[in-house]
């Protein structure tokens, strides 16, 4: 894997206005590098600013102070460059799954030049047979292979990935998250998915960024070694699992008893 | 919201319902069914024929459109046969297609057969229906001037109204300008603007497309502007992340997403458009079904306003049928999701 640094986030700071009219610090220095082709996940619990992290990659939203750097370049606003994938429902209800997947290539005006790809994405989300379905006619885990596929087709160098498999059953998320690391690993292209949970992180990642809340600031940076392609159960992903959960304070550190009366 | 008022007004095709088990009729249910359906037409028929008129009316028309509607439904009938779905389709009716029969003959005995309700007033079917072959040629002019003038008038203020709304929608500046403007002028019945139609424009056809235009415009323009401020805002947000600039946004997620509302408001403007349209024409214009009434009215022929009113039921049933496809046809993405 390459070394070379993609994205650089330096001292970022970001407050917001809640409903309550008080001030919150959803991120405050945040420093981070991503490396280009790497699979980074962010991970912590609801209102540590890993959502807003990730809107402030995409563009979306502007940091008060600090700076985002893509290869370099500062980012002020959304470009097709920085793919972004959002959590359940996103797709245009109006479009079908073909129309969707299009919509990148008709939104930069390249789309009679790259007609072909439609379809190539329908096929390679195994989608084959749905082109013609409307969003409300799919599965929940087949319209999140759609808002992905739909990102994809402008060739993004980073896919930022907002939960997308938050809403999903188990089954459909575990066969995503395969589709995901299939997509990575032909393509290269480095993802960064923010999500809360723990064995999705472990999964995929190569490094996960674990973040707290109140402020939102990354507490600790993980690499992931374990061989890939993982084994959701095996010893080592199951020690990993137990580790990080400890850091959460979601699991004891104690030894559990074998049996509980 | 908006889901719940396209409810009201999307056409709602048996297949919407989505699908149920195979409907089966028996074929002897479908048989009664059938002859319920054609039983009271043919009654009223008979008694047209036999049963010795009181009052001096061609009957032809009357009979013709009794054979008619007789060779329709037993068509239909013989059509439907094969088919489950449309059987209990076609059965469905039955009870209603039964009761217009003995309506129409219970009026024709009342009037035309023993002179029991008062004339003029209350003319028999066939004396109503009589006047559309006695004087086609006039009722086809007037309902082409009518057709005329819905036409240019309710097609330009969809358009106009389309427009509007869009520049309400999109341009915060446009919004604090002409909404208000919008909202204040909006609410005045169209009717009441007559006087100044009458006299500004240089001849009445023209003053009617103005009042008809004006009433579609501001259901159109508002539910337009309402329609696109509902946009939720990840479909912009996703638009822009994938590369779309302002016009995109505009043209292919606020104006998409507002097309349900829309289509709320060109019903809404349509059932003001035919008022409009038909009191413009009874206030001065020189043809149309409006114009027709008033005519017949002046003369104590009050079965030719009823014949009129007869031709507005149908033709405006028509033009709201034809709305309705293309509805159906443009929200076809809402189909499963809307009942």
């Amino acid at each position: 894997m390459s070394q070379e640094n993609l994205l650089e986030i330096v001292s970022v700071d970001r407050t917001y206005v809640d409903t309550d009219d008080n001030t919150v610090e959803a991120l405050r220095d945040i420093n981070l590098t991503v490396r280009k082709g790497e699979f980074l996940t962010i991970i912590g619990p609801s209102g540590c600013g890993k959502t807003t992290l990730l809107r402030l990659i995409a563009g979306l939203d502007r940091p008060e102070a600090g700076e985002i750097l893509l290869a370099g370049e500062k980012i002020t606003a959304p470009d097709p460059q920085r793919g972004y994938v959002f959590q359940q429902g996103s797709l245009f209800p109006w479009l079908t799954v073909e129309k969707n997947i299009a919509a990148g290539l008709k939104a930069r005006g390249v789309y009679q030049e790259n007609k072909a790809d439609v379809a190539q994405f329908i096929e390679l989300i195994g989608l084959h047979g749905f082109a013609k379905s409307y969003p409300h006619q799919i599965s929940g885990g087949m319209a999140q292979r759609v808002a992905i596929a739909r990102t994809l087709i402008n060739r993004p160098v980073a896919l930022l990935l907002d939960e997308p498999m938050g809403a999903l059953d188990t089954f459909s998320r575990a066969d995503l998250q395969d589709k995901l690391l299939e997509l990575w690993e032909n393509d290269g292209t480095t993802m960064v998915l923010v999500t809360h949970d723990v064995d999705e992180a472990i999964y995929l990642s190569d490094r996960i960024v674990i973040m707290t809340p109140r402020p939102g600031k990354i507490s600790e940076i993980l690499d992931v070694h374990l061989p890939r392609p993982r084994q959701r159960g095996d010893a080592e992903f199951m020690a990993l699992r137990k580790n990080l959960l400890e850091k959460f304070h979601l699991a004891s550190s104690m030894p559990q008893p074998e049996y509980a009366i | 919201m908006n889901n719940m008022a396209v409810k009201n007004f999307a056409p709602a095709p048996v297949s919407n319902r989505g699908r149920g088990p195979k409907s089966t009729v028996p074929n002897k249910k479908y048989l009664v069914g059938t002859l319920f359906s054609l039983i009271g037409f043919a009654v009223a028929e008979v008694v047209s024929f036999k049963v010795p008129g009181t009052q001096e009316v061609n009957d032809l028309a009357y009979r013709l459109g009794l054979l008619g509607l007789i060779v329709l439904y037993f068509g239909i009938a013989v059509f439907s046969w094969f088919d489950g779905e449309r059987r209990a389709k076609f059965l469905s009716r039955a009870s209603f297609r039964f009761a217009m029969g003995i309506v129409l003959t219970v009026w024709d005995l009342l009037s035309t057969k023993l002179d029991i309700l008062p004339m003029p007033f209350f003319p028999g079917p066939s004396k109503v229906l009589g006047v559309i072959l006695e004087e086609s040629d006039f009722l086809l002019v007037n309902t082409g001037y009518s057709l005329r003038l819905y036409f240019f008038g309710f097609l330009s203020g969809v358009i106009f109204g389309v427009g509007t709304g869009i520049l309400i929608g999109w341009f915060a500046k446009v919004n604090y300008w002409v909404f208000p403007v919008l909202k204040i002028t909006g609410v005045v019945p169209a009717v009441a603007w007559i006087p100044f139609a009458m006299t500004v424009f240089p001849n009445s056809f023209i003053g009617g497309v103005f009042l008809v235009s004006i009433c579609a415009w501001f259901p159109v323009a508002f539910m337009t502007a309402r329609g696109m401020a509902s946009t939720q805002k990840v479909y912009f947000e996703v638009a822009k992340t994938l590369g779309a600039k302002q016009r995109y946004l505009l043209f292919h997620v606020a104006l998409p997403n507002a097309v349900p509302q829309i289509f709320t408001g060109i019903t809404t403007a349509n059932a003001l458009a035919f008022t409009t349209l038909v009191v413009s024409e009874m206030m001065g214009a020189q043809g149309g079904l409006g114009y027709y009434i008033n005519w017949a009215k002046a003369w104590s022929a009050y079965y030719k306003v009823y014949a009129a009113i007869i031709i507005m039921a149908v033709l405006f049933s028509l033009i709201m049928k034809v709305i309705a496809l293309i509805q159906g046809r443009l929200l076809i993405w809402q189909r499963g999701l809307v009942k």
